[in-house]
């Protein structure tokens, strides 16, 4: 269990470099890809299995499908180094190792002693998120088609159909 | 992780195996015998002419879009469909309305000629 | 994981099942190669392939081998790791599905369930998710080969993949919302019995199909898009696109984008017989020790009715359009679907009050 976690983690991190290090677009969405599928394995590995399927279908399935076709349509090829601005590096070192230090500053914080106590297995199936969307979250989530219409005409005025 | 994925692991880590082992063995065995015609591009027995990787058009990109957006309307309906029956009348109103504002949004862009592809 | 001597029965179990159910998967699409072979030819009053043995029954052997020794031409325009790893994708995913399958009646052997390799709470999701990533074999394979037809090809497939998959999900619901699970096992459990017309018995079988007829049809139309099978096979329409997304494709690397589509077709005609007529379930007779075997049967049978169909299809029906094709998708299917959520929802609370 706990090896299969360091295991999976390991290739979230790595996959995640890569989407940064890669210079060709195509192979930094497929990194990306294998990132938010080991993230679905670590859903899983806390028992939230409805999660991680709806993780693979809606992130990897259809998000990064959309990815993939818009660097083919866009036909985005090998990204060459440009004209780097100098006082990036200068910047960017400093502020990279003030979050850094934030953030093992937080998790160091946030970590419960002890094990994986904290990490009780709760029911996370279908059933009891359904339970709790459509019973205690009813707004929220007749909201989202909102935001889900919203979307659609924007998707539709970005393509610039009959405008 | 729930016991019940272990044999998913398994099944995934022999199938991913058995697909390394026959494209490894056909890399083997097979012939090799390269020309420069032989590796262009196929077009019909013409040279190549320019590139393959050129842009296409915006349908593809918006249907992309639309399918991403009514994805997410579906991920909403695997839970409801599960509690449905303990919901009963209240479930039915509930993923109306839902369903109402998304059609609302599916007959704009069907207005707007976002389904049509001949154009 | 209990103790280390369960984990080690259950892994070799584990082993075992899969083991068999991919070498029984894998014999079986060689022989629905030659079966398709056979009826189409015999549609189109040809012979079909007749020479390696009787009736040709040798056939797919022969063909394996010949992909197997055939050159594998890399094109030098192609990107060489996305182009390994395209065909590479297609396989493992179209094989990673059929471990949620059941095959047969719960059968148990100290404990482990025989007929399946597992059965998971949210089967029905599973098997959607692993179709969902299916589209990138198709569009990496068209990207890596950096060639037109296949280009073209890619774009096509993916975007008809992408939009019947919606239809096909919606078809779903309906089947969850009548039985309010998710696993494929407890699903095909919920179908048994017959129809009771008041206090009589009918000899009608109480599959999902009679509850759900309009959702069958649009989850076989879409499940037949979905594969990329005529008449929705515009990504291969060879008179305009040579063989789409393949076309730079030779030796076994064709082959893996060749079976898994033949997997992927046994898979959705599964998934139909599971979630519409009632997996398994069949007439029982003879001896008890049969029944186990009867209920495997009567699946293979099923599933093997519906590939037939496909076969039949093929023989028969011309290709649609493109813009037709993707019309149909979006402007019928995908409200037929939302309709038939709404229709079953509204039925189901009033029969519930």
């Amino acid at each position: 269990m706990a090896a299969l976690f360091y295991i999976v983690a390991g290739v979230a991190v790595l996959a995640a470099l890569s989407v940064v290090l890669q210079r060709t677009p195509v192979y930094s969405a497929l990194s990306l890809i294998v990132v938010l599928c080991s993230l679905a394995v670590l859903y899983l590995l806390i028992g939230a299995e409805f999660l991680a399927v709806i993780q693979v279908i809606v992130y990897a399935g259809a998000i990064m499908v959309l990815f993939v076709l818009v660097i083919m349509l866009l036909n985005a090829r090998r990204e060459t180094p440009g004209d780097r601005s100098r006082l990036a590096p200068l910047l960017g070192a400093p502020l990279l190792a003030v979050f850094l230090a934030e953030f093992f500053f937080v998790i160091v914080k946030q970590l419960p002693r002890g094990s994986e106590s904290s990490a009780a297995p709760l029911d996370s199936g279908p059933a009891a998120i359904g339970g709790l969307l459509f019973r205690n979250y009813v707004l929220p989530f007749e909201v989202t088609s909102v935001l889900i219409l919203v979307a659609i005409l924007g998707a539709v005025v970005l393509a610039k159909k009959e405008l | 992780m729930p016991a019940d994925y272990f044999p998913v692991l398994v099944h995934f880590i022999i199938v991913v195996g058995l697909a390394a082992a026959i494209l490894g063995v056909s890399a083997w065995v097979g012939v090799r015998r390269p020309s420069r015609e032989k590796l262009s591009p196929y077009e019909c027995g013409i040279a190549p002419v320019g590139d393959a990787r050129e842009r296409f058009s915006v349908s593809f990109y918006l249907v992309g879009m639309l399918f991403i957006l009514f994805d997410v309307e579906a991920a909403f309906l695997y839970p409801w469909a599960v509690v449905y029956r303990s919901l009963k009348w209240f479930g039915f109103f509930e993923m109306f309305m839902f369903i109402v504002v998304l059609f609302a949004g599916f007959v704009y862009i069907w207005k707007k000629g976002a389904l049509d592809w001949s154009r | 994981m209990a103790t280390s001597s369960e984990a080690i029965s259950l892994l070799l179990v584990t082993l075992a099942k899969v083991a068999v159910v991919l070498f029984i998967l894998l014999t079986a699409i060689a022989y629905l190669v030659w079966v398709e072979r056979k009826v189409v030819a015999h549609i189109q009053s040809r012979w079909g392939p007749y020479l390696v043995a009787p009736h040709g029954l040798l056939q797919p052997l022969a063909d394996g081998l010949k992909f197997l020794f055939k050159e594998d031409i890399v094109p030098t325009e192609a990107d060489r790791l996305v182009y390994w790893l395209a065909p590479f994708l297609a396989f493992t995913l179209a094989f990673l599905s059929i471990s949620v399958i059941p095959f047969g009646e719960s059968f148990q052997w100290r404990g482990h369930e025989l007929f399946q390799i597992t059965d998971l709470n949210v089967g029905v999701l599973f098997v959607l998710a692993v179709t969902s990533l299916g589209v990138y074999g198709i569009v990496l394979a068209g990207w890596a080969s950096n060639s037109k037809y296949p280009l073209f090809g890619g774009l096509r497939s993916s975007a008809q993949m992408i939009s019947y998959e919606l239809s096909l999900g919606l078809a779903l619901v309906g089947v969850v919302m009548v039985s309010g699970t998710l696993s494929l096992r407890r699903i095909v459990e919920l179908q048994s019995g017959v129809w009771h017309a008041g206090s009589h018995s009918t000899f009608l079988p109480h599959w999902n199909v009679l509850v759900q007829p309009v959702g069958f049809l649009v989850y076989f139309t879409s499940a037949i898009a979905e594969t990329n099978r005529v008449p929705f096979d515009l990504p291969e329409g060879e008179t305009e696109l040579v063989a789409g997304f393949h076309t730079e494709y030779s030796s076994f690397k064709f082959a893996l984008f060749f079976i898994a589509e033949y997997a992927n077709m046994v898979t959705v005609s599964c998934l139909a017989t599971l979630l519409f007529f009632g997996g398994w379930l069949g007439p029982v007779f003879g001896p008890s020790w049969l029944h186990p075997l009867l209920s495997v049967f009567w699946f293979c049978l099923k599933v093997f009715c519906f590939l037939f169909f496909y076969i039949w299809m093929r023989g028969t029906l011309p290709r649609f359009r493109y813009d037709q094709l993707m019309a149909f998708g979006w402007k019928f299917l995908l409200p037929v679907g939302l309709l038939n959520i709404l229709v079953t929802s509204f039925l189901l609370a009033w029969q519930s009050s």
